[in-house]
């Protein structure tokens, strides 16, 4: 862990993934007689050559904001939470019930309300198999995977049989009631008399997302819980010593998780498409993984990662409208990124790792401990026995 | 010296793992027909060393030869091909086939086993008497004792024409009586000529069985010596660089009121098996209890039901007031409230969280104490003055408090915990394996800081499986075997002998014993816990 400085471990490392995976891609773009160059000019100009093409960008990358740091938490207490998906279709099933049934006076506490009911969702969907892990040893990834079937058929269920506007063909929720109606971007910059996009779909959102990374990394940092959840992910024997509750900090770790993920409801729901629809959460809970593991886990990471997964939503999503490359190799593309900067992060390290030794052998010697004269003159003996 | 050329020959091995030089310019020559001892503190480079002669490690720099001609060795079939046997601290065993599978394992010949089967049982039969090992060739592994199996190691070194056998800390695992019969089997292979190299880093082994010592430290051999011609003291100098006091220096102790009183104690485990089945046990202020014992004999388990973290039935009395042995008032941070400081059996797996950095690791458990946080925030600043403060006071190297724990070595890991729990000024301390895999220097150190505790009027219970450090430390030493007390003798009047009967289970102490009758009361009981540890 040590053998490499850290800006090589937290930029190096994925930019050298990135950079193969996208000489990969080109490759497969060539494969198919496009032009590569000319493929990344359009993505680059499509998701952040005009403020729509930025609003699109930001909008999905507050999405992954949201299940990145989901994932992210759960992995500090050890927990594999692959169901980030299911956890934020339940989540948008909580906006959408606060939305409908609530008349809210204003936007600001319909997003405060509907945020804690999509939270509530959520944990509640995450606290499920965390009590089945902590309880009966029932594999967390196992249960997750399987709660997201669930979430889904649910939801199906909800909107084809209860939700549905009557006379509506359509298995959605009716559309929320203007008072709910978060502002976008283009709402918030105007008074600041910067033009942003109308039609684009980032909103407030975006400001509870990086307000979520901060709050994150205040807890897993600077808490005494995110101290115990850190303690626990690294080794469950020495937190049994420490009298860590194993059963408490997997819940409370799930549920914090699981809350994250149902926050992402806020964004999709409520500040794009204003009411509940089927599918409405389009893979963003599995993003959410490969953003956590490129961003090692740390929220500024997950901002990042997120906003490097937002641009290649929006780029694909150009690509797919203007070229004749189809739509599945975009998502091969997409693919490639989250293979190399997430599965594959050992093949880019290890070399790297070996790399960095090879230039350390020839210059002076670094203090390891090892390599540090042990006995000595003890001066502090005759203190430390008071 | 004669004109026969050494068994084998090391000239100027060298061998760095990125910035570590593990071993620097090394050269032995080791006579056929001796033994051969390498001693030296953890982290000097034995093991390296052994794991280049053995082929899992390739040498940066250097010749090895073997009876004369110079021998490459690039993996470890070419070192049993030049007839170099390996019985390693953890014994490579597959526990559910016969002595006989597994000496043949990876030795068979020919598609079906049954040829070598039977050639095996007739060589090993020979073999076996040969040499006085004293081995059951269909018995299952699971089912002998430890000193058996590693016997079982021996012979199949044997088996595969081993001249030179390399054991690496063979007695860690041993009772007294088990190491003794280890030297005889040792002495005999010597007198049929065979070549042996120990490592170890017991001085009392290298004095008693080897002919010749070599003292590593910090990756270079420091001397090569003739054993009858040096001394334990010199020894340990050569190895820690400086002077060393080998023995404790404390005076008696004044016993105080009861601090810890356990009765009837009794813990199950997770499969039903009983692990401790009634300790009575009673330790007073101002003195150390010794629990000596074979490693698995229900230590452990002691540790982890008073330590809190797991549930047993029966009474314990801390300072008059019964302690909670399950539930939600039995964990960690309960004891820690009540006066109980733990420093546990394996620091690395549970006392230290090894990839947090130094002073997240000085608060380990005590995570929730006021002066360590401010409101809903710890304090961090706060953190690490106190760590810095500790690691100056424990000597604790390098006194870097950023540095995370894996970084630093098993002492200076020790010491970290040792400043954590201590500082603590706790009733009564429960201390497991305290130098287990530190070097003497440090050894020394910590020794005096638990009679320093001592001599506060703390109880103070030490878990071990190091009899001398159990003699050294202790007022009063209690012997567990199976899950019992099997008595308990004061220090200064009992001895290893008798307690190496006792942690056998055999409490009849003032009688003969035989060998068989220790082993095969270790492998009805104890044997089988100790090979889970």
């Amino acid at each position: 862990m040590d053998v490499m400085p850290k800006w090589a471990e937290v930029i190096l490392v994925p930019l050298i993934s990135l950079l193969l995976a996208a000489i990969l891609s080109a490759l497969v773009i060539l494969s198919i007689g496009e032009d590569p160059i000319a493929a990344v000019n359009l993505m680059v100009k499509g998701a952040l050559g005009s403020t729509y093409g930025w609003g699109y960008t930001l909008y999905y990358a507050t999405n992954f904001i949201f299940t990145g740091l989901a994932v992210a938490v759960a992995f500090h207490a050890r927990l594999f939470n692959i169901g980030g998906e299911g956890q934020a279709m339940l989540g948008g099933l909580g906006v959408a019930l606060a939305a409908l049934y609530i008349p809210w006076p204003h936007w600001t506490l319909a997003l405060i309300g509907a945020g804690t009911m999509a939270a509530l969702f959520g944990a509640v969907w995450a606290a499920i198999p965390g009590w089945l892990q902590a309880k009966r040893g029932s594999h967390v990834v196992i249960t997750t995977i399987m709660f997201n079937f669930i979430a889904a058929a649910l939801l199906n269920y909800v909107l084809v049989n209860v939700m549905r506007p009557p006379g509506s063909m359509d298995p959605a929720s009716a559309r929320f009631p203007e008072a709910v109606h978060l502002p976008t971007l283009h709402e918030l910059l105007a008074p600041l008399g910067i033009a942003f996009s109308k039609s684009a779909p980032a909103n407030v959102s975006l400001l509870v997302a990086v307000a979520a990374c901060v709050v994150v990394w205040l807890l897993i940092w600077r808490t005494r819980l995110g101290y115990e959840i850190r303690a626990y992910g690294h080794s469950q024997p020495a937190a049994k010593y420490a009298g860590i509750s194993p059963v408490r900090i997997t819940m409370v770790t799930m549920i914090i998780s699981g809350a994250l993920a149902g926050l992402m409801a806020i964004n999709n729901v409520m500040g794009e498409s204003e009411r509940l629809v089927l599918n409405a959460t389009e893979g963003a809970g599995f993003i959410g993984i490969a953003v956590a593991l490129m961003g090692r886990s740390h929220p500024v990471g997950v901002f990042f990662a997120a906003l490097l997964f937002g641009f290649l939503y929006q780029g694909g999503a150009e690509l797919a409208l203007w070229t004749s490359i189809p739509r599945e190799l975009i998502v091969v593309i997409q693919a490639l990124v989250i293979l190399f900067t997430g599965a594959l992060d050992n093949m880019v390290r290890m070399p790297l790792e070996r790399l960095f030794l090879m230039f350390r052998r020839p210059g002076p010697p670094s203090p390891t401990p090892e390599t540090e004269p042990k006995p000595g003159p003890r001066s502090a003996q005759s203190e430390s026995a008071e | 010296m004669t004109d026969t050329a050494p068994a084998i020959e090391l000239k100027g091995i060298s061998k760095a793992f990125g910035p570590v030089q593990a071993n620097k310019d090394i050269s032995i020559r080791v006579m056929p027909g001796t033994i051969h001892g390498i001693i030296g503190e953890n982290g000097a480079g034995k093991s390296t060393l052994m794991s280049i002669l053995y082929g899992f490690y390739k040498a940066d720099a250097g010749e090895i030869f073997i009876a004369g001609r110079k021998t490459d060795i690039p993996d470890s079939q070419a070192a049993i091909a030049a007839g170099i046997g390996m019985v390693f601290q953890h014994f490579k065993l597959v526990e559910n086939f016969t002595v006989l599978e597994n000496i043949i394992l990876g030795a068979e010949d020919g598609r079906l086993l049954k040829p070598s089967l039977s050639k095996a049982r007739k060589s090993l039969i020979s073999l076996s008497e040969d040499y006085g090992l004293n081995v059951d060739p269909d018995a299952l592994i699971q089912d002998i004792g430890v000193g058996m199996q590693q016997r079982v190691e021996i012979l199949k070194a044997l088996y595969r024409q081993a001249d030179i056998l390399i054991l690496d800390e063979p007695t860690g695992v041993l009772t007294p009586a088990e190491a003794d019969q280890l030297f005889r089997i040792l002495g005999r292979l010597r007198s049929e000529g065979k070549t042996i190299i120990l490592i170890t880093h017991k001085l009392r082994e290298i004095m008693e069985i080897t002919d010749t010592v070599s003292v590593m430290r910090r990756g270079q051999m420091t001397a090569t010596v003739k054993t009858a011609e040096t001394s334990p003291q010199e020894l340990a100098e050569l190895m820690v660089g400086r002077k060393v006091l080998l023995r404790v220096n404390k005076e008696p102790a004044t016993p105080g009121d009861v601090i810890l009183d356990v009765r009837g104690l009794r813990v199950v485990d997770d499969k039903g098996v009983e692990r401790l089945r009634g300790i009575d046990l009673q330790i007073r202020a101002g003195e150390v209890l010794g629990l000596a014992g074979v490693a698995g004999n229900g230590q452990s388990e002691l540790l982890e039901v008073l330590g809190g973290y797991a549930d047993g039935t029966g009474s314990v009395m801390l300072n008059g007031t019964p302690l909670d042995l399950s539930g939600k008032k039995s964990d960690g941070q309960s004891r820690r409230a009540r006066g109980v400081a733990h420093v546990p059996e394996d620091r690395q797996r549970e006392g230290l969280i090894m990839d947090f950095q130094a002073w997240e690791n000085n608060v380990f458990g005590y995570h929730h104490d006021d002066r360590f946080n401010s409101g809903l925030l710890m304090d961090h600043a706060a953190i690490r003055a106190d760590a810095e403060d500790k690691m100056a006071r424990f000597d604790v190297r390098p006194p870097d408090p950023t540095l995370a724990a894996k970084n630093f070595s098993g002492g200076n890991q020790q010491k970290i915990v040792l400043a954590r729990e201590i500082e603590r000024n706790p009733d009564l301390l429960l201390i497991g394996q305290p130098t287990r895999g530190v070097d003497i220097g440090a050894i020394e150190f910590i020794h005096e800081q638990i009679i320093a505790l001592r001599d506060q009027g703390k109880a103070i219970l030490l878990v071990s499986v190091e009899l001398e450090e159990i003699l050294a430390l202790s007022d009063r030493i209690a012997v567990m075997f199976d899950g019992q007390i099997m008595g308990e003798r004061a220090a200064d009047q009992t001895d290893e002998k008798e307690l190496g009967l006792l942690m056998a289970g055999i409490t009849d102490t003032e009688n003969e014993h035989s060998v068989a009758e220790v082993e095969a009361n270790l492998a009805r009981a104890g044997g089988d816990a100790r090979k889970e540890v």
